[in-house]
């Protein structure tokens, strides 16, 4: 089959200093993956294209890139799962990081944060004679974060590091989330307590970018909302994100559906004038243009209220 | 066609206009529906932090109410859409979880036996009403008019819960239905990408950025309106447009139409029955392309 490969190139050393795109155009086997085919221009077209592998089978996590708009691992990628016969690959290196050449980042940003949330268990109390001991109950949940290869695929496609560098991001906090969740460790609270920060585990959008992209099944975004809940039940300080999940789960127990107004008030909180009061050009707005309905005046609840009161008894009673 | 229509807490409450303009469009595609006035919000991902199961319980009991009139659900929010397809999948797929679930719905009297389908208004389009009745309602062709898709994460991932394996066209739904409708897709990059609602109160920074990029993005990339099928989307891609402008230091103007009220517009339908008057950013420059008065 033939295909194009449409390769975003960069050479820090050229004059211009500008990126562009290049096309090789090369014959592949059905069972050619993307790097396969990225190796073949490296050794027989153009040796000056640059790239990062290693293991050829998702485990090393080095040949992270873009492939036609979403970060993924180049090794897992086959060139026939991607365009037919005559069509473009469009490749790319990872987004939010910065690019040293052609296809390779530079992923100290990346370590920086990884390391930042002390990736190494931390028991509390005396040490044991032998090795700390979990029993496989306790450590089964932890097996799909465990299987992250740091290949930074999710750090690449996560739209909030897109608008804030400080961000800690999807591998970091599901790094967290390893040791917060390991009943081996003492200080699950304290970690907690970190991440509780601005940058932490309330700055994700839950835009399930890094559940979608990640080549290993980590899902991070289902580990940073087990994060939430954790802190929650340690009672972290509150902030307006812990504030954000318990008012909305106490206004659906109360009416069964959102009070927009309400969510908003209780969110902030008194503490928080000055931003709510920010809000209320677009709130003026919003009701000289009709958006502001009755309901928000005189909010109801819904019929059949008891029986979401009776289920929310019941499953805390369960828990 | 009739289903169980799930309004959604936001087209009740802070865009109305969504209301509506879907009243006023549906009836004219062959479509019934018999609103869940008992139905509860779905928990929108944000109840779920704090309680998953408890989350699963009210959307189980949302399924079983549908189940027990024999109707398929419809929703018009990409939130309530994805919560719940994910929702059913877990309960679906797990006859353990949802025996434990169906226990504690015992109570109320109701059981949910996995039967339900939930599909958003833009996936009923296409998969039921069809292309042809689509192009058969549309009266006033929005020819010339270049409209943006703006999906709203829920409708795009996870892609196992939205059942794109099945319905690969999903993906592309808000596309086809645009051109269906006579007007040109702008395609973008972030058409795919979170709006930043959800972290509005916690970082309202970061969530103004988000709207800014992606309506100048649309806007640079030559749309004339952005098109979205999820009102929180809408919140804060309209609402927050112009104080996100100011943020940048910028000037944006870029009309955000709800996918009903671009339907409706193409159906010759008037502006004020759409509810138009009712956005913030000012959708005058594209009534005046599609010749419509405001």
């Amino acid at each position: 089959m033939q295909a194009t490969f449409r390769i975003r190139r960069f050479n820090p050393e050229s004059e211009s200093l500008a990126s562009y795109d290049q096309d090789y155009v090369l014959e592949t086997e059905p069972s050619d993956t993307v790097l396969d085919g990225l190796i073949k221009i490296r050794e027989a077209i153009d040796e000056s294209l640059t790239l990062r592998c290693s293991c050829r089978g998702s485990i090393c996590g080095s040949c992270g890139m873009r492939i036609n708009g979403q970060a993924t691992l180049a090794c897992k990628t086959k060139v026939i799962s991607m365009i037919s016969d005559g069509g473009t690959l469009h490749i790319e290196p990872m987004k939010n990081m910065p690019v040293i050449k052609d296809l390779v980042t530079d992923m100290e940003g990346f370590w920086e944060k990884i390391r930042k949330v002390q990736p190494w268990l931390q028991p509390k109390g005396p040490e044991p004679k032998a090795e700390y001991v979990a029993s496989l109950e306790s450590m089964d949940h932890l097996t799909g974060v465990m299987g992250c290869i740091m290949c930074g695929v999710c750090v690449s496609d996560c739209t909030v590091l897109e608008v804030d560098r400080n961000f800690l991001g999807p591998a970091a906090l599901a790094k967290a989330y390893r040791f917060v969740a390991d009943p081996r460790d003492g200080h699950a609270k304290t970690r907690l307590f970190a991440l509780n920060t601005p940058g932490g585990m309330w700055g994700c959008t839950r835009c399930m970018e890094c559940v979608e992209v990640c080549p290993k099944g980590v899902g991070a975004m289902d580990r940073i909302m087990a994060l939430r809940a954790k802190g929650m039940e340690q009672h972290v300080p509150s902030t307006c994100g812990s504030r954000h999940a318990e008012v909305f789960a106490d206004i659906i127990r109360q009416k069964g559906v959102l009070d927009e107004p309400m969510l908003a008030v209780r969110t902030f909180g008194l503490g928080n004038i000055p931003q709510l009061l920010s809000f209320i050009p677009t709130m003026i707005q919003a009701f000289k243009r009709g958006k502001v309905p009755k309901i928000w005046i005189f909010h109801r609840a819904i019929p059949g209220i008891r029986s979401i009161q009776r289920l929310y008894k019941k499953v805390r009673e369960l828990n | 066609m009739k289903y169980a229509f799930f309004p959604g807490c936001v087209s009740k409450g802070g865009c109305p206009e969504l209301y509506q303009s879907i009243m006023q469009v549906y009836p004219k595609l062959g479509i019934e529906l018999e609103e869940m006035m008992t139905a509860s919000c779905t928990g929108a991902g944000v109840l779920q932090e704090k309680d998953q199961k408890l989350g699963d319980v009210l959307n189980a009991r949302t399924f079983a109410l549908a189940e027990q009139r024999g109707l398929p659900i419809m929703t018009i929010c990409s939130t309530c859409q994805g919560v719940m397809s994910q929702a059913n999948l877990r309960l679906k797929s797990d006859p353990k979880y949802l025996a434990e679930v169906n226990h504690i719905l015992a109570e109320e009297r109701l059981t949910y036996r996995g039967t339900t389908n939930i599909r958003h208004f833009v996936w009923i389009l296409l998969e039921d009403v069809g292309e042809q009745a689509i192009q058969q309602a549309v009266t006033r062709p929005l020819t010339g008019l270049r409209a943006a898709p703006f999906y709203g994460c829920y409708l795009q991932r996870p892609t196992e819960a939205l059942g794109f394996d099945e319905q690969p066209s999903r993906a592309q739904s808000l596309e086809t239905v645009i051109r269906l409708l006579g007007a040109e897709v702008v395609d973008f990059p972030g058409k795919s990408q979170c709006c930043g609602l959800p972290i509005l109160t916690i970082n309202e920074r970061n969530s103004l950025m988000m709207v800014a990029n992606h309506t100048s993005d649309a806007k640079n990339h030559g749309a004339d309106v952005m098109v979205t099928p999820c009102p929180l989307c809408h919140l804060n891609l309209d609402g927050m447009q112009s104080k996100a402008a100011n943020q940048q230091s910028t000037t944006i103007n870029l009309p955000v139409l709800h996918l009903p009220q671009l339907l409706g517009l193409a159906m010759g339908l008037d502006s004020k029955s759409l509810g138009l008057h009712r956005n913030l950013v000012s959708p005058g420059s594209v009534l005046e392309k599609v010749g419509v008065e405001f």
